[in-house]
C-alpha cells in the first residue's frame, strides 16, 4: 500500500457517508411526494438485516443487495397502506415502523450475530486503480459506492428535468390541485414512499455487507434520523444531500480518528457524541441562519390526504 | 353491492375506546401465526407471553415494577402529543434523570436523612425538564424540528452516562466493573411486598396518572393543550400561544420521564450502571397513544406494555423465545391501533348499486 494516511481518512469518509446519502435521498423523494416518514432508522435496518442473511444464506452478496432494498421496500408499503389509504397520523406511524423494524430485526438477526460475511467485492480496474490517490479514491469501491453517487444524479435529474418529477412535486406542493387536475395523488405517493424504503434498505444493506461488515442488534445507531435530519440539512435539494452526508460521513470518521490518536484526555464516548451533536447544531444553523424561510420544505409534508370521492 | 367509505361527521366515541382491544386481538392472532411459521408451539408459546406471568405474585410484582416508569412518561407524552408536541427524547431525559438523581444518592452517600429521596426526585426532575428544555428552546426559538433534536440528545444522554460510570463516578471498590457504588438505604423507595422489587414508585405512578387528568381536564393550561391539538386555528384566534404549549409539552413530559429514571435507579437498580432502561422512553410512546392520550387508559396500557416485556422474559426462559419477540409485537400493536383509527373516523357502509335492484 503506497496510499498516504490522508487518502485513507477519505476512503473510510466515502464509505461513512455512503449508507446516508442513500437513505437521505429516498427520504427526499418520499419527502417531496408530501409523506413524512420517519421509519428510516426502521426500514434500514430491516435492509441491513435481510441483506446479510441472504448474503450469508447464499453466498452471494448481490443478491444480498436486492434482499435487503426489497425488505426496505415492504416495510415501506406496510407504511404507505397505514397512512396513505388508512390516512393514519405519518409521525406516529413512522415512530411504529422504526420500533417494529428495530424488533423485527433483532428478531431475524438473532442467529446471524459473529458470523463473518465476504465484503461487497471492490470494482478494481487493472492498471488505473493502482494510479496513486486518484486510483484509490475514484476507482477501487464497491458498486454500491457508484451506485448512491448515480442515484443522487438520477434523483436530481428526475425531479428537475422530467415530468414524472413535476407531477411528483405538484403533488407534494398541492394535493387538492393536483387530485383536481386529474393526478392520482395517492398512487405517486405509493411509489414515492416505497422508493424511499428501497433505498434505506440499499443503505442498510451497505452497513451490513460493505462498511462494518457484519450484523449486530441496533447496527444503524441513529443513521436512519440523521438521514432525516439530511433531507432538512439540505432544504430538500439532491445535491445538498450528497454534500452533507459527505459532511457527516466526515463527522463520523473525524471522531474515530481522534479516538484512536490517543493523545487528547477526552473520554470515548465524548467523542462518540458528535455526529450526534452536530446533527443538532446543523440543523439549528439551517433554521437560524439568514436563509430561513427560504427552506422549500413541500407545502403539504405530513399532511394525510384522502380524494373525497 | 360495493364497499362505500365516508368520514364520519364526528369521530366515534365507542369505536376510539374500542379499537385498542381489537388492536391487541389483532396483535396476539398475528403473534400466533409468527410463532407457528417460527416452529414453536403457539399455544404455549402464547401461553407463556401472555397469562403465565400473571399467575405468580413475582410475576405481578415485576408487572407493576414495569409499569411504574412506562405510565408516568406516557402521561406526560400524551400533553405533548395531544398538541402536536413530539417528544420522542423521553429516554435520554429519563437517562438525565437518573444521572441527576444518582449524583444526589452518591453525594449523599450513607446518610440517613429522610430527606435524600425527595432531593433526588427534585433533581431527577429538574434533570429531565431541563434537558427537554433544549429542544423546546430550539423549537421555539428557531424552529428546529423536536423530533430530530430530542432523538439525537437521547444517544447523547446515553453515551454520558456511559462516560460517568466508566469514570468519575465509578465505584472505587468495585474491581473495575463499569458501575457506581451502590446507593444506602436512605437513597432507595421502600419495597412494598417483602421478597419482591415492587417499589413505592408504582403508587406514585397512578397517582401521577390521576394528576395529570386533573390538569387536563381542569385547568386553563389543560384546556388550551387539547384546544391547540383539535383546533388549531381557534386556538390562534382564542390568542393561545403555540410556543407556551410546546414548553409545557416538553416541559411536563421531560420531568416526569426524568422521575420514571430516579425511580429506576432508587427503586429496581438500586445504583447507576451504563444501561438504565430496555427502552421504557420509546415504548411509553406505544404506551401513550395506546391509552387513547387519556391519563386513565395509559394506566391499563402501561400494565399492557409492562406485560409484553416480563412476557417476552417468560416465554423466552419457557419456550425458548427469542427476547427480540418483544419489539415485534409492540411494534405491531401500534401498526393495528393506527390502522384501526381508521374506522373511528371512517365509516365503511355497504351501498347497493341501482343497477343491482334494478336486474
Amino acid at each position: 500500500m503506497t496510499d498516504s494516511s490522508a487518502v485513507l481518512v477519505l476512503l473510510t469518509v466515502i464509505s461513512a457517508a455512503t449508507p446516508l446519502l442513500f437513505a437521505a435521498l429516498g427520504e427526499l423523494i418520499t419527502e417531496k411526494s408530501g409523506v413524512l416518514n420517519l421509519g428510516v432508522e426502521g426500514m434500514m435496518l430491516a435492509g441491513a438485516v435481510a441483506a446479510f442473511a441472504v448474503a450469508v444464506t447464499t453466498g452471494s452478496s448481490t443478491l444480498g443487495v436486492f434482499a435487503g432494498a426489497l425488505a426496505g421496500a415492504i416495510l415501506a408499503f406496510a407504511f404507505g397502506v397505514l397512512t396513505l389509504t388508512l390516512a393514519a397520523n405519518q409521525v406516529a406511524t413512522g415512530l411504529a415502523l422504526t420500533i417494529f423494524g428495530i424488533g423485527l430485526s433483532a428478531l431475524v438477526g438473532a442467529g446471524f450475530v459473529g458470523i463473518a460475511v465476504t465484503p461487497l467485492p471492490k470494482l478494481a480496474i487493472p492498471g488505473v486503480s493502482d494510479l496513486p490517490v486518484i486510483g484509490s479514491l475514484v476507482f477501487g469501491h464497491d458498486a454500491l459506492v457508484y451506485l448512491s453517487i448515480v442515484a443522487t444524479v438520477a434523483v436530481a435529474w428526475f425531479l428537475k428535468k422530467t415530468r414524472g418529477g413535476m407531477i411528483l412535486r405538484a403533488v407534494g406542493e398541492s394535493d387538492l390541485s393536483a387530485h383536481s387536475i386529474g393526478y392520482d395523488v395517492i398512487g405517486v405517493r405509493y411509489r414515492a414512499v416505497v422508493f424511499g424504503g428501497a433505498m434505506s434498505g440499499l443503505g442498510g444493506a451497505f452497513l451490513s455487507l460493505a462498511y462494518t461488515p457484519m450484523w449486530a442488534e441496533e447496527m444503524t445507531a441513529g443513521r436512519g434520523w440523521i438521514a432525516l435530519a439530511l433531507v432538512v440539512f439540505a432544504s430538500w435539494r439532491p445535491w445538498r444531500v450528497l454534500f452533507g452526508a459527505y459532511l457527516f460521513g466526515g463527522v463520523t470518521i473525524l471522531q474515530l480518528y481522534l479516538q484512536g490518536a490517543g493523545g487528547l484526555d477526552i473520554p470515548s464516548q465524548v467523542m462518540s457524541m458528535l455526529p450526534y451533536l452536530a446533527t443538532i447544531l446543523v440543523l439549528t444553523v439551517i433554521a437560524a441562519g439568514p436563509w430561513k424561510g427560504r427552506l422549500d420544505a413541500p407545502a403539504c409534508l405530513g399532511r394525510p390526504f384522502r380524494p373525497s370521492t | 353491492m360495493q364497499l362505500k367509505i365516508e368520514p364520519r361527521r364526528e369521530i366515534s366515541r365507542n369505536l376510539l375506546y374500542l379499537t385498542p382491544f381489537l388492536a391487541v386481538l389483532l396483535t396476539v392472532v398475528t403473534g400466533f401465526v409468527l410463532f407457528m411459521l417460527m416452529g414453536y408451539d403457539p399455544f404455549a408459546a402464547i401461553y407463556h407471553f401472555f397469562v403465565s406471568p400473571l399467575l405468580s405474585l413475582y410475576g405481578l410484582s415485576e408487572l407493576m415494577v414495569k409499569a411504574a416508569p412506562l405510565i408516568i412518561i406516557g402521561v406526560g407524552l400524551a400533553i405533548g402529543f395531544r398538541a402536536n408536541v413530539w417528544n420522542i427524547g423521553a429516554e435520554g431525559q429519563l437517562t438525565i434523570g437518573a444521572i441527576a438523581s444518582g449524583a444526589v444518592a452518591l453525594a449523599f452517600w450513607g446518610d440517613t436523612g429522610l430527606w435524600v429521596l425527595p432531593l433526588m426526585c427534585i433533581a431527577g426532575v429538574l434533570g429531565g425538564m431541563l434537558y427537554a428544555s433544549i429542544p423546546a428552546f430550539l423549537k421555539t426559538r428557531f424552529g428546529v424540528n423536536e423530533i430530530l433534536t430530542s432523538l439525537m440528545l437521547t444517544y447523547v444522554a446515553t453515551l454520558f452516562l456511559s462516560t460517568l460510570v466508566y469514570g468519575p463516578l465509578k465505584d472505587p471498590a468495585g474491581f473495575n466493573f463499569p458501575q457506581s457504588r451502590m446507593f444506602t438505604d436512605a437513597a432507595l423507595l421502600g419495597v412494598v411486598f417483602d421478597g419482591t422489587r415492587m417499589h413505592t414508585g408504582t403508587i406514585f405512578a397512578l397517582l401521577i396518572a390521576v394528576a395529570v387528568w386533573v390538569l387536563m381536564t381542569f385547568t386553563i393550561i389543560g384546556f388550551q393543550v387539547r384546544v391547540v391539538g383539535q383546533a388549531p386555528a381557534a386556538a390562534r384566534f382564542a390568542g393561545f400561544s403555540r410556543n407556551t404549549i410546546i414548553w409545557f409539552g416538553l416541559l411536563v413530559s421531560g420531568g416526569l420521564a426524568g422521575l420514571a429514571g430516579t425511580f429506576e435507579v432508587a427503586g429496581p437498580i438500586g445504583q447507576l450502571i451504563p444501561v438504565i432502561t430496555p427502552g421504557y422512553g420509546f415504548t411509553a410512546i406505544i404506551v401513550a397513544f395506546l391509552g387513547r392520550l387519556h391519563p386513565l387508559g395509559i394506566i391499563l396500557s402501561g400494565f399492557l406494555m409492562a406485560l409484553s416485556y416480563i412476557g417476552g422474559e417468560n416465554a423466552q426462559v419457557e419456550v425458548g423465545l427469542p427476547q427480540a419477540v418483544t419489539g415485534v409485537f409492540q411494534g405491531l400493536l401500534l401498526f393495528f391501533l393506527l390502522a384501526s383509527d381508521f374506522l373511528v373516523r371512517y365509516r365503511v357502509r355497504v351501498v347497493r348499486l341501482v343497477t343491482e335492484t334494478a336486474s
